[in-house]
């Protein structure tokens, strides 16, 4: 058989078997009505599954036979910047190609505007098998979402306009926020956004630098509006379909993802369409765009993770030192056996992240046609899938860039010195997977944006149900222990809810978002087991994992001790 | 590419087993292929005649048929052939078509091609990769009664009713032009089949013949009679047609077995066994001797 990424990776394929859309579905697919208008519509929801299936093999093939093998050239070769042209590497430009004449583009877009329409849920395991393929080519095929906003808050004329090129693939696109002095803080953005009142045309003017793909055809650009203004509600969302009055400055040397054009952008006078409302452009288009960039971040960490673990998964087969092949020894063991269960764990957390996510977006449309009238019901199921997407987004995109970098520090132990090599395969994929946990917002980051959300016990309806679920009898020991996790974190909340100073629930607040990650993770690994014998093993290993682990920063968090902060100033001056 | 005329072209196509990737069950004891170990793949280098079909329509207009001779389920092919870009599909079937060598497949081809009617171009891959014996495009361009060009591996421009061709021979390229219609077969190093096209799949996976209702509904219950199956397929121009040896007017004699001249002589069963091993040392002359014994034995130079 030929190398499909899809068809090779067994989790995945459980992963689609179980998605459990169909509440998403019905929704999304308007009642299953779209297939006598458009032929690529299912008429069911095995119909639609099945479709996913159709996807993700055909993508999965082309990132096993035409990506991943020119991944080490893309990385070598890199994006180029001459006279300020920036070119993709010849291995991208193909890569590229083979994703436009598979139609693999728009692939969130409504049908519509030429899209798949496909969930979010499905979306990201296309972007953890490019990613694993080559991830500088994730940043190309994996922001769909900018795509996504513009259908969601542009206006008709410029959605007809650039959304179908979007769905061939003819253009891709950037989210220009970064600037120098605005970086994690998004608020100090001063990109100017002027508008001529006569003719009710935007300009732009200023320089945004670190844009990931920044030579898009077709940018959202975040800019200042509102003249005096300093902070966040001075910020709007401009569409920019690149001109000569874009130009680009340089491109950066970076550590990893070398295919992946980091730019800096000087705007002058440069023609703007306003996106949605004035004001809103930070709090609620980046951070919309946001949100989805981090599930897709995610997804990339998980599928360089992937990739690490197959090549440390080969070279303890075929090593051999004290006369026997350094898988037998139980240090390696170790090492493949919590790369293996991890990356199971995170593959299952952004699944149900997914899910989430995708019962957002359609309760918010299905909100959006209901008006002032909408059903109770209904506002009271897109409040839950708000919550638990704002809290399980970034624990996710914590959990699995973290897991990436140390899934592939576990992947150059197994090599040992020839992992530090740049002929291995480990190296490139250590060197890439780096920047996961730093762009989209930092992992500290994220444990701000999740802190809040878990200290109000956003998570309880999820675990409350999982405690109350039915498990296979012979996992009742793990059900048990996990009771008993899950009331430490309850405890843990509580006690850091009770924590007066807000510097001090700051520093505490990782140790209570990792603590969340695990019992979660735990619960979505003991629920596969009702469906899959195969499962039973991992949610064991991986729940006796984590119990000491849990057990520990409890402890932690319930003491909440003042010393480190205390020491902060004493020792660091 | 000056001609502005449309360009129909007719693709020939084989369903082989997967020779490249050749599993450990893949012969029986008696040495004969046991096809049930090898996953049934679209034949390589038909895929690269294929590719050079569509690219040709992309510039010049025109439709691509591909047609392949074979066993009911080589309709698998013809699916992944629309995916891949074909305007239509036929699949000739016959019981009376088994056990036909190049000389009865041509025979089929070439009637087929007759009824199909309209063409500028046949293109067929170079060989496939179960007989290897390249015969079958040559032989249906003799039938058919027109120029050739075999190991084609680019066509460099159509225009005035005529094509000119890049042939890949072993001693280099060279370069022929001839009158349309007339049939290449296609080598590898043509170009890179684009993979199936996600939307032409999804709205194509039902894409069936009559002797596949009952497969396909028994994974789309949704269909209740056959009638209602073959309704949606037509309304879809999915339904794949099936073409019998009656239907092109092959007669009983030439096709199949009874049209096949060709007789197996005798089978080798090489069975390769890698138990001996040799150390060399590492010392100049022992790596010349090694290398003076490859030579020797022709497994290297």
């Amino acid at each position: 058989m030929s190398e499909n990424f899809f068809l090779d990776n067994p989790d995945l394929q459980f992963r689609l078997e179980h998605l459990d859309l169909a509440e998403v579905l019905e929704r999304k697919e308007k009642g299953f009505s779209e297939w006598e208008t458009y032929p690529t519509a299912p008429r069911n929801y095995a119909d639609a599954v099945d479709n996913y299936r159709i996807v993700l093999e055909v993508l999965g093939e082309i990132c096993g036979e035409r990506v991943a093998p020119r991944a080490a050239e893309a990385d070598e070769e890199g994006a180029h910047f001459e006279d300020g042209q920036v070119t993709y590497a010849a291995a991208t430009l193909d890569a590229i190609a083979a994703l436009r004449q598979a139609e693999l583009f728009g692939a969130m877009l409504s049908r519509e505007y030429g899209g798949l329409n496909l969930p979010e849920s499905v979306y990201q395991m296309m972007v953890e098998m490019v990613a694993r393929a080559e991830s500088g080519l994730m940043t190309v095929y994996g922001l769909q979402e900018i795509a996504s906003l513009l259908e969601e808050h542009g206006d008709p004329e410029t959605k007809a306009r650039v959304l179908p090129r979007f769905s061939r693939g003819e253009v891709s696109g950037a989210m220009v926020l970064t600037e120098a002095e605005a970086g994690s803080d998004l608020g100090a953005v001063a990109t100017r956004a002027t508008l001529d009142e006569a003719t009710g045309q935007w300009h732009l003017n200023g320089v945004k630098h670190f844009i990931t793909n920044g030579l898009a055809d077709v940018s959202l650009v975040l800019a200042r509006s509102e003249e005096g203004s300093t902070d966040a509600r001075g910020l709007s969302m401009f569409l920019v379909e690149r001109d000569d009055t874009v130009k680009i400055r340089r491109i950066e040397n970076k550590m990893g993802i070398h295919a992946s054009p980091t730019c800096e952008i000087q705007y002058t006078n440069t023609p703007a369409i306003l996106v949605g409302k004035r004001r809103f452009g930070l709090m609620r288009y980046a951070m919309n765009l946001m949100n989805g960039a981090r599930l897709a971040v995610a997804a990339q960490a998980l599928g360089i993770a992937e990739a690490a673990y197959r090549e440390a998964d080969k070279y303890s087969r075929e090593r051999v030192q004290f006369g026997r092949s350094i898988r037998s020894l139980p240090a390696v063991g170790r090492l493949l056996l919590s790369m293996k269960v991890d990356l199971e764990a995170t593959r299952a957390l952004l699944a149900e992240t997914g899910r989430w996510v995708d019962l957002w977006k359609v309760h918010e449309s299905a909100l959006a046609e209901g008006g002032p009238d909408a059903d109770p019901a209904l506002r009271a199921r897109h409040k839950l899938a708000q919550a638990l997407s704002e809290t399980l987004t970034p624990m996710v995109k914590y959990c699995a860039t973290e897991m990436g970098n140390r899934v592939c520090y576990q992947a150059m132990q197994v090599h040992g010195g020839v992992g530090y090599m740049h002929e291995f395969n480990i190296e490139r994929l250590f060197r890439d997977v780096r920047i996961t946990n730093i762009y989209e917002g930092t992992s500290q980051l994220q444990v701000v944006a999740a802190i809040g959300k878990v200290l109000n016990r956003s998570l309880d309806p999820l675990l409350v149900e999982w405690q109350a679920a039915e498990y296979p009898a012979d996992m009742a020991a793990e059900r048990a222990l996990l009771v008993e996790l899950t009331g430490l974190l309850d405890q843990a909340v509580g006690g850091l809810k009770a924590v007066p100073e807000r510097d001090r629930v700051d520093y505490y607040a990782v140790d209570l978002v990792e603590m969340a990650i695990s019992v979660v993770g735990g619960w979505l690994l003991l629920r596969d087991t009702n469906v899959a014998e195969h499962k039973k093993p991992v949610a064991r290993a991986y729940v006796a994992s984590i119990a000491s682990k849990v057990r520990a920063a409890a402890e932690v968090v319930l003491a909440a001790s003042p010393v480190p902060l205390e020491a902060i100033p004493v020792l660091l001056q | 590419m000056t001609d502005s005329r449309p360009i129909d072209s007719v693709v020939l196509a084989k369903q082989v087993p997967d020779t490249h990737n050749i599993t450990g069950d893949a012969m029986t004891k008696d040495g004969t292929m046991n096809r049930n170990a090898l996953s049934a793949i679209f034949n390589p280098e038909d895929l690269n005649a294929l590719e050079m079909a569509v690219q040709i329509r992309e510039r010049h207009g025109g439709t691509v048929t591909v047609i392949t001779m074979g066993p009911p389920k080589a309709a698998g092919i013809l699916r992944e052939a629309l995916w891949r870009g074909a305007d239509r599909v036929i699949l000739l079937t016959d019981r009376r078509f088994a056990g036909a060598d190049t000389l009865a497949t041509s025979l089929v081809l070439q009637k087929a091609i007759e009824k199909i009617g309209r063409y500028d171009l046949v293109l067929a891959g170079r060989q496939a990769i179960d007989g290897d014996t390249a015969q079958v495009g040559p032989q249906t361009a003799e039938k058919l009664g027109i120029p050739q060009i075999t190991y084609a591996e680019a066509v460099l421009e159509i225009a005035d009713g005529r094509i000119t061709a890049q042939r890949a021979l072993d001693s280099g390229t060279e370069i022929v032009r001839c009158e349309m219609p007339c049939l290449l077969t296609v080598v590898g190093s043509a170009n890179t089949p684009r993979p199936p096209s996600v939307r032409r799949q999804i709205a194509g996976k039902l894409a069936a013949t009559p002797g596949e209702y009952a497969a396909l509904r028994a994974k789309w219950p949704e269909f209740e009679t056959d009638a209602a199956l073959e309704a949606h397929l037509d309304a879809h121009g999915l339904r794949i047609p099936v073409w019998t040896a009656d239907d092109i007017g092959a007669s009983a004699e030439a096709i199949g077995l009874a049209g096949s001249p060709t007789q197996v002589h005798k089978i080798n069963f090489v069975v390769l066994e890698s138990t001996e091993s040799k150390t060399v040392p590492p010392t100049p002359e022992a790596i010349a001797a090694m290398v003076a014994e490859l030579v020797h034995e022709y497994i290297v130079g």
